[in-house]
């Protein structure tokens, strides 16, 4: 059986309760139809449908007609995006991590970004919350309310500002003589920082509490839910959560009695978020692999791939000890490399383990022979990518989908991959648990594509479903069942389906042994360089990727049924902005687009068939060569002109704005 | 006719023949120093009676690495990656602490493309019987120098080795190995002694052992000959292995013979010769290893050993049984267990 995606199985979106950002509406959603907000646009706009597809007849600068609707002059309610710009390392990071919680419990829902540099302290850093009543969770890329802590990139920071927006900043940068069209709030965060303590170091640390303070009473915040939200991030530690609300009281009653509110943001209580969680990808995939089953962890520390180990050593230390003896059911090893981390779980899963490593570009191209070994034996391994930007060291903390060509096809010889595609945190929880049932049951590595965007910031999701299915061991032949068939060749395809019978070493009887080589073999493991021989496994571990295309992932397809002969096909966590940009596109262009969500390689039926029923399809994604674009090709054939890209590289996380202008240029230029 | 008794194959206390201990005809070269090996592995796993499907035996790439295939055929084998051995092994080990895993592989293997991962599985101290057959070339790819290549030996063509060879043994005693042995493929009786003890042994055992290459470096000029090695072979002891389950009682003198005793009740008797030395201490191990390395002398036997070493499934608390067939409800945290994960996500 194909395993089942709960989670995401018809809605292709993440939020899944809410009603919200979807072109075909839940039951029960209340918002207006997407139909009658294109309505509204056709008068405001005279957009003309013609045959073969749309002429625009005006240009709309503004966003949604929904955002226009119901806009207040005076105010923009849950609907706006923060930037703090803060020095890495300043403990800025608790700061945000609590606004952004505080904004969650009101009920409104939140997305974070933190844009890192490749540095432990001392260079600039920006997190970006986006409060979006309507659920996007994408990046959105104007900043409406900035708040500016760090000298070096103030300036710049307030010269990309569109007018009106709003400006905190620390009273001695004098930003407010930059220009004179945004709103600016000047606070004395040192000073503030001083009155709450007296050490130097505590206060760089507290001075970044004081803007929550500052930045929540603007916005009104509620007080109590920033209270909860430094409560829940200190923990057990008391001492400094009382220090912190100290902070933020000291910020909050600063603006209350010196900051005259006078721009238009204001967040307002709702009730969205109820029972969510807010977790990393990174995290959800550690969880996933220890309710996976994983046994053996072996890894080497890259960022961005490096917390989803470290978290799950955490959870593996508190779940995953024997009931009786105390002892692990688990073996973490920090590997000397990534070559050595996949040799070892190659070596783990050879020998029966759930075995796994996490990694990002560099270390997937030290995994290229191995990955090519694991193939060509039909080894069970599960590799996590965790994409950044490449080639080479590339910019370290910054995302991108650039592995996806190398690691379809990693190691020289004709080798294939399955790889896995999760765009949500859901995703990457359920998709490493599927992962290990793949691995096992097809005999070969599995890849995960997660990234940057996806791994490291914090998504809001519904709170992961317990494992219905047993895990799936695959074709493992035990002692017993040995001794019934009375034979066992490791390499025949005995089912038909391609996939062949394997045995653990340790399995008595003495049928079970076999010898396994990275060199040519017959179906019974033996050396073998003949021709015949070769071939016979070349076209049968082909034919074992042809089965594996009916148990992967199928893709999600929506469709609102008015397909204007424009399809969209995305993955990852270029989903996100795909789908806010098809809704950009409906209601200020009035033009209606398919979309396929693809979240596994084999393709299926599906994609052709797509690809078929639409005039132009748009491949978006986060790299700049079209990666994914290619492999559709390749895997479509015949007409390929139709397929078009849209493409996002520039390593921050792509945005609904940049999918839309690409996707009208393209029209444009037809 | 029926048998009779005496011509029945002799068995070993399993009951198994020397013959079901052996793997697939050699496809090396006649005369080869892996095959005098092989011989030895099949002797000692026969003499002491292990069953052959709790080994696993796995290796990289070269002439060497294809050994596993020549013997227990009714054993898993896994013939890997070039240098990589150590990192399977580790994994094996990882996934299966019941087993009884034996690593071979070759001298370009382990100290060229493979050093760093021989360096870390013993820093690990994984359990592995690690065997490196040594013949100071690249075999399978036609005889160029390898890093343990003697400076001044001569290749086939008559070129010199230029560079100062790597000493695998002297690499391992300062990494922390616990069980360092080396030998001669030409000293058969040493060599299945330090086998024996080496299956025995908790931990990483590595015994690097002469093996003359016949086709690329087996010349009057090569200082990894049968001829050089004979010639300077000096045995630092005389080796015997006694298993636990062959107690026997031999007088033996204190002064003469030292007894270490490994952690299952077997025993490695050492019979003093020429010097006075001590395998138990590492600091002697070092000294004489440094000694030797200027005389030019083969010195063959166990280097070192600390038979009390705890070796990395230990090391990591890992349960007793194996991990791979671990049942569901041993891997699978309970639904509360979750629960409890997403109530702090909240
Ligand atoms: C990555 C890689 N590089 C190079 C080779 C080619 N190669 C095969 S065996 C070998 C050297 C083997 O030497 P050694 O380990 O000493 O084994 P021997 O044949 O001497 O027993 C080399 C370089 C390879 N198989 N893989
Ligand atoms: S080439 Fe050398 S190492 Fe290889 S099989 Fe022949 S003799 Fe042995
Ligand atoms: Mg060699």
């Amino acid at each position: 059986m194909a395993p089942s995606y709960a989670v995401t199985s018809g809605l292709p979106c993440l939020w899944s309760t809410i009603p919200g950002p979807k072109t075909a509406n839940p039951p029960g959603a209340m918002r207006l139809s997407p139909s009658r907000l294109c309505l509204k646009i056709d008068l405001y706009h005279g957009l003309k449908k013609e045959k073969g597809g749309f002429k625009l007849a005006s240009t709309i600068e503004t966003a949604y007609a929904e955002e226009i609707a119901d806009r207040n002059p005076e105010s923009q309610v849950n609907d706006f995006s923060i930037q703090v710009a803060t020095v890495n390392g300043s403990g800025s990071q608790s700061s945000n991590t609590v606004l952004m919680r505080s904004i969650f419990q009101m009920g409104i829902p939140v997305s974070g970004k933190n844009l890192f540099p490749s540095n432990i302290a001392g260079l600039p850093t920006w997190f970006t919350i986006r409060a979006c009543k309507h659920g996007w969770i994408a990046r959105k890329k104007e900043i409406d309310f900035l708040v500016a802590m760090n000298p070096e990139t103030a300036r710049e920071d307030v010269l990309s500002l569109a007018p009106d927006a709003a400006v905190v900043y620390e009273e001695s940068l004098k930003l407010d003589q930059i220009r004179n069209d945004l709103i600016f709030y000047p606070v004395p965060f040192a000073k503030l920082a001083g009155e709450v303590t007296k050490e130097a170091k505590l206060k760089r640390l507290l001075a970044n509490m004081v803007y929550v303070g500052v930045v929540g009473r603007l916005l009104s915040v509620e007080i109590e839910e920033v209270r909860k939200a430094v409560l829940k991030q200190f923990k057990t530690k008391v001492k400094a959560a009382e220090l912190n609300i100290s902070a933020v009281e000291a910020g909050w009653a600063y603006a209350e009695k010196n900051l005259q509110k006078r721009d238009r943001f204001r967040l307002e209580r709702m009730n969205r978020t109820a029972g969510k969680i807010i977790i990393d990808g990174n995290s959800a995939a550690a969880i996933g692999c220890v309710f996976g089953g994983v046994t053996v962890v072996c890894w080497y520390p890259i960022t961005p791939s490096s917390s989803l180990c470290e978290t799950m050593i955490d959870y593996l230390h508190r779940y995953r000890s024997d009931k009786e003896t105390g002892k692990a059911t688990y073996a973490v090893v920090q590997a000397e490399d990534e070559l050595a981390a996949l040799g070892m779980v190659i070596g783990a899963g050879w020998a029966g383990a759930r075995a796994m490593t996490s990694t990002s570009g560099p270390g997937i191209s030290l995994m290229a022979e191995f990955s090519g070994l694991g193939y060509f034996t039909e080894i069970p391994a599960v590799v996590f990518d965790i994409q950044r930007v490449g080639p080479s060291t590339g910019l370290p903390t910054r995302t991108s989908q650039g592995d996806i060509l190398s690691i379809a096809f990693l190691s020289h010889g004709d080798t294939k991959h399955i790889l896995l595609l999760p765009s949500s945190v859901e995703e990457c929880y359920q998709m490493a648990i599927d992962a290990f049932d793949l691995a096992e049951r097809f005999q070969t590595p599995v890849f995960v594509c997660s990234d940057l965007d996806l791994g490291m910031n914090n998504w809001m999701a519904d709170p992961f479903p317990y494992p219905e299915k047993p895990i799936d061991r695959g074709k493992v032949l035990t002692a017993e069942q040995l001794a019934k068939l009375g034979k066992f060749e490791r390499y025949r395809d005995v089912d038909g389906d391609a996939i062949p019978y394997r045995t653990l070493p340790g399995t008595p009887g003495g049928l079970a042994a076999y010898f396994t080589r990275g060199s040519g073999h017959n179906e019974r493991g033996q050396y073998s360089e003949r021709p015949q021989d070769y071939r016979n496994l070349m076209d049968r571990l082909a034919r074992k990727y042809e089965t594996a295309r009916k148990w992967v992932p199928a893709p999600v397809v929506s469709s609102n049924g008015r397909a204007s002969g424009i399809g969209l096909i995305s993955y990852g966590s270029s989903h996100w902005a795909v789908e806010e940009s098809r809704h950009q596109l409906s209601v200020e262009r009035n033009i209606e687009t398919d979309y396929l969500r693809l979240r596994a390689l084999p393709f299926n039926e599906q994609l052709r068939s797509f690809v078929k029923e639409h005039e132009r399809i748009y491949v978006v994604e986060q790299n700049r060569d079209g990666q994914m674009a290619s492999l559709i090709k390749l895997e479509v054939g015949g007409d390929t002109g139709k397929i078009h890209s849209i493409l996002h590289y520039d390593g921050l996380p792509i945005d609904a704005r940049s999918v839309t202008d690409q996707l009208l240029q393209q029209e444009k230029g037809r | 006719m029926p048998t009779l008794e005496k011509d029945k194959p002799k068995t070993n206390r399993i009951g198994l023949t020397l013959a079901d201990y052996k793997g697939a005809e050699s496809t090396l070269c006649n005369g080869c120093g892996h095959d005098a090996i092989t011989s030895q592995i099949i002797r000692a796993f026969y003499d002491l009676g292990i069953e052959p499907h709790r080994v696993t035996k796995v290796s990289g790439i070269g002439c060497s690495s294809k050994t596993p295939n020549y013997f227990l055929n009714r054993s898993h084998g896994f013939n890997s990656v070039h240098g990589r051995m150590p990192s399977v092994a580790t994994g094996v080990a990882l996934a299966n602490r019941t087993l009884l895993n034996i690593g071979v592989t070759g001298d370009g293997d382990t100290a060229s493309i493979g050093i760093g991962q021989f360096v870390h599985l013993i820093r690990r101290n994984v359990p592995l019987v690690y065997v490196i057959e040594n013949n100071g070339v690249y075999g399978l790819t036609k005889g160029q120098f390898s890093a343990t290549a003697d400076r001044g030996s001569k290749s086939k063509a008559g070129v010199s080795n230029p560079l100062p060879a790597i000493d695998c043994c002297q690499l391992a005693i300062e990494l922390g190995c616990s069980y360092v042995a080396r030998s001669f493929a030409g000293d058969p009786k040493q060599l299945v002694a330090l086998l024996k003890g080496a299956f025995v042994h908790r931990g990483t055992s590595l015994i690097d052992v002469v093996s003359p290459c016949v086709t690329f470096n087996n010349h009057p000029d090569s200082t990894k000959s049968y001829d050089y090695a004979k010639e300077h072979e000096e045995l630092l002891h005389e080796i015997g292995f006694v298993p636990y389950f062959e107690q026997v009682t031999v007088d033996y003198d204190e002064g003469t013979t030292q007894d270490v005793r490994l952690h299952d009740g077997s025993h490695l008797r050492l019979k003093k010769l020429h010097r006075d030395y001590d395998p138990m201490s590492r600091q002697g191990a070092m000294r004489l290893l440094e000694e030797t390395r200027e005389s030019g002398e083969l010195l063959t036997g166990l280097i070192y050993i600390d038979p009390t070493s705890a070796d990395f499934t230990s090391l990591l608390n890992v349960v007793d049984e194996p991990l791979a067939t671990l049942p569901l409800e041993k891997v699978r945290p309970p639904k509360e267990a979750l629960n409890e994960i997403m109530e702090e996500l909240r």
